[in-house]
């Protein structure tokens, strides 16, 4: 378990990195295929979306506190293309990175006597289910596919 | 100062461990160490705060029963334990000095609104934020 936690302190240190299950299982010295369950099993989610929810959170975050372009934001928290990082950003949150910023830049935030990195976990997703997963059901779930891909 | 917390416990997998790593890697002192069986009152404190003590506490009976004792094992280990704050006058010195004693460090200093702070574990999995708070020196 101890092991499992090395894994994903090393995600959140650099979430704009590739994280593939054989690189998480060589941090943590076991198996690929031990990994990803047991990753499952510690913390309730797949490492691949775990890391989704951390660039989802540093995207929110840089949004909010800095005048970076959105396609900087991309390619900084790890997006290979504008076009899925603002894909997948709506279907997380709900609205485009445009629009959060937006709205939070406008708000003024009462957060600043929380240590930064806990007030900016207070804004990460709680994806307990697949994006795909996700779009299927406000598609009304209508569309009935087996597919398996997640993003990213 | 005669109000306030006087101790506030964390749970470790070791005592022995968590002794060796918060005195000699930290820096910290005994405060109390008394064994009675297998139950160990282990804390440890800050040297420039004695009127707090941090409690090193093993899971596990007489307090609690095995089934528990291992939930908690385990919930420390995934670090899902609350988050732990060390203030230090200088966060990248005691980063050097912390990670040459074999501190494993899960975040390097980084400015953040004008206070510098970095991430450690200890090995149990407790999560610490080490910060220098720039505004308040």
């Amino acid at each position: 378990m101890r092991r499992l936690l090395r894994a994903k302190d090393r995600m959140d240190a650099a979430s704009h990195e590739e994280w593939p299950v054989e690189r998480l299982a060589r941090v943590s010295r076991v198996s690929e295929a031990h990994f990803a369950r047991s990753f499952r099993d510690a913390f309730g989610l797949p490492p691949h979306r775990y890391l989704l929810t951390r660039r989802i959170e540093r995207a929110k975050s840089l949004l909010r506190d800095t005048d970076l372009s959105i396609t900087e934001i991309a390619f900084r928290t790890g997006w290979k293309s504008l076009g899925t990082f603002g894909r997948t950003f709506r279907d997380v949150i709900g609205e485009s990175p445009g629009e959060l910023r937006a709205r939070e830049q406008s708000v003024p935030q009462a957060l600043d006597q929380v240590p930064g990195c806990y007030s900016s976990a207070a804004h990460r997703p709680d994806l307990n289910i697949a994006v795909s997963e996700k779009r299927r059901q406000e598609a009304g779930g209508i569309k009935r596919t087996t597919r398996k891909t997640e993003v990213p | 100062m005669s109000q306030g917390i006087g101790l506030v416990g964390l749970y470790v997998r070791d005592q022995d461990e968590a002794l060796k790593f918060y005195v000699e890697k930290l820096g910290f002192r005994v405060h109390t160490d008394v064994k009675n069986g297998d139950y160990r009152w282990l804390t440890v404190q800050h040297p420039e705060q004695p009127s707090f003590q941090l409690g090193l506490y093993k899971p596990g009976p007489p307090v609690l029963d095995a089934a528990t004792a291992q939930t908690l094992r385990e919930v420390v280990a995934k670090g899902a334990m609350p988050p732990l704050v060390l203030v230090v006058d200088d966060c990248r010195v005691a980063y050097e000095q912390m990670r040459a004693r074999g501190v494993e460090f899960t975040q390097e200093p980084v400015d953040r609104y004008g206070n510098v702070d970095a991430n450690f574990r200890d090995p149990s999995g407790n999560g610490w934020k080490m910060m220098e708070e720039r505004g308040a020196r």
